[in-house]
C-alpha cells in the first residue's frame, strides 16, 4: 500500500543549505580522524603496531 | 486505528529549518579573535623551555583555538539581543536571521567539550583544564555577568582573552611558568586601553545596546584619563619578558619603542579632547594597539623560533 506522509518540504535555499551543512560535516570528521591518526603516530612512533600479540 | 497520527508528521510550532551555511557556522567563532588566540597560545608555547614534538603542538594549538571559537559561539548565541542593536554586530547570523539560536547554543557546547577533550588527550589535563576555565570566565564570567553589569566588565573579563599563552605553555610543560604569567600580565593590560579606545568612538552604539562601557557610565574624560594610566603600566610592562632573559635585548629595544609610540597615542586620546580630530585620535591608538601586540609577540615568537632554526642546523 502507497503510503504518503505529508512532512516538511524544503526550499531549494534550505535544501543547498543542509547539503552545504553536510559536505562541512563531513570533512570536519576527516580532519579529526587524520588528526587523531598524525598524532597518535607522533607521540607513540611508527613502530606502534609492531609488537607480540 | 493508526498509531501514528498525520499531526506527528506535521511541524511543530517551535520547528525550524535552518538556512546557515558553513561560513555562517565559522562566523560564529569569530574567526579573527580565534587568529589571535592562536598567535598568542603559539608565543606561549614557544617560550617553555621543554621540547614539543611539531605534530603535539600543533594539535594543541588547533584545540584550543577551537575552545576559543566555542566561547565565540556561545558569546553569540547568549548575545543576540544585544548584538541586533549594534550596527558592528547585526549582521551576525543570529541577528541577521540566517540560524536560530538553539544551532548555535548547540554548536558552542559541542565544540567546548570536544576542545576540552581533545587537549586533555593530546597534550596534559592542566592545559585541558586552563582551557575550559577560559571558556567558563568568557561565557559565564564575562559574557553572561560582567558585561552588562558593570563598566569594568573588559578590565575582569580580559581575563579570558590573556589566558591563551598560559594554556599554549602549560599544553608544552604541564605547568604555570612565570614566563607565561608575564605574557598573560601584557595581554590583561593591554585590553581596557584598546576596548576603552573603541567605545569612545561607538560609545552612542553601547548606549543603545544597554551596556555599560566605560564612557556611557563614567563619561569620556574618566575613560580618556584610564587610558592613559594603563599604558603607562603597559610601557614598561612589555619590558618584562626581557627583564626575564626570555628574549635578546632586540626585543627589548622594539618594545620600548612601541611602548613609547602607545604612549604618545594615549596621550593624544588624553589631551585632544574637542574638535574633528577626536575621533580620529582614538581610532588610530585603536588601530596601534592592535599592531603594538601583534609586534611584541612576534618577535617573541620570531626569536624563539631563529634559535629553534639555528639549534637544528646546528645539529
Amino acid at each position: 500500500m502507497e503510503r504518503k506522509i505529508q512532512g516538511l518540504v524544503l526550499t531549494p535555499e534550505q535544501l543547498k543549505a543542509r547539503r552545504q551543512r553536510n559536505i562541512a560535516i563531513g570533512l570536519a570528521i576527516g580532519c579529526v580522524a587524520l588528526l587523531f591518526y598524525a598524532v597518535t603516530i607522533a607521540k607513540l612512533g611508527p613502530g606502534v603496531l609492531n609488537r607480540p600479540l | 486505528m493508526s498509531l501514528i497520527s498525520e499531526n506527528d508528521f506535521g511541524v511543530a510550532e517551535n520547528f525550524h529549518v535552518s538556512v546557515a551555511s558553513p561560513s555562517d557556522y565559522l562566523a560564529l567563532l569569530k574567526p579573527r579573535v580565534m587568529s589571535l588566540v592562536i598567535f598568542t597560545a603559539l608565543t606561549g608555547l614557544l617560550i617553555a623551555p621543554s621540547h614539543v614534538n611539531p605534530v603535539v603542538g600543533f594539535a594543541s594549538l588547533l584545540a584550543i583555538a577551537i575552545g576559543a571559537g566555542a566561547s565565540g559561539a556561545l558569546n553569540m548565541w547568549y548575545d543576540a539581543d544585544i548584538d541586533a542593536l549594534m550596527r558592528r554586530t547585526q549582521k551576525r547570523p543570529i541577528p541577521a536571521g540566517r540560524m536560530h539560536r538553539d544551532d548555535a547554543l548547540g554548536f558552542g557546547l559541542v565544540l567546548s567539550v570536544l576542545s576540552v577533550m581533545t587537549l586533555g588527550i593530546i597534550a596534559n589535563w592542566l592545559a585541558a583544564a586552563l582551557l575550559a576555565f577560559t571558556i567558563f570566565f568568557y561565557v559565564v564570567v564575562y559574557t553572561m555577568w560582567l558585561k552588562r553589569s558593570t563598566p569594568q566588565n573588559i578590565v575582569i573579563g580580559g581575563a579570558a582573552g590573556a589566558l591563551p599563552p598560559i594554556v599554549g605553555y602549560a599544553a608544552a610543560t604541564g605547568e604555570i611558568g612565570l614566563a607565561s604569567i608575564a605574557l598573560f600580565a601584557i595581554i590583561f593590560v593591554w585590553t581596557p586601553p584598546h576596548f576603552w579606545a573603541l567605545a569612545l568612538v561607538k560609545s552612542d552604539e553601547y548606549g543603545r545596546a544597554g551596556i555599560p562601557m566605560l564612557p556611557n557610565v563614567k563619561g569620556a574624560d574618566r575613560t580618556r584619563r584610564d587610558i592613559l594610566l594603563y599604558a603607562l603600566v603597559l610601557a614598561p610592562l612589555g619590558l618584562v619578558p626581557w627583564f626575564m632573559g626570555i628574549t635578546s635585548l632586540a626585543y627589548g629595544i622594539i618594545a620600548s619603542a612601541l611602548g613609547v609610540v602607545m604612549l604618545v597615542f594615549a596621550a593624544r586620546v588624553f589631551y585632544i579632547r574637542t574638535g574633528p580630530r577626536v575621533d580620529r585620535c582614538a581610532m588610530q591608538l585603536f588601530g596601534f594597539s592592535i599592531l603594538y601586540l601583534f609586534l611584541l609577540f612576534a618577535v617573541i615568537a620570531g626569536e624563539r623560533m631563529l634559535a629553534m632554526l639555528v639549534s637544528i642546523l646546528a645539529g
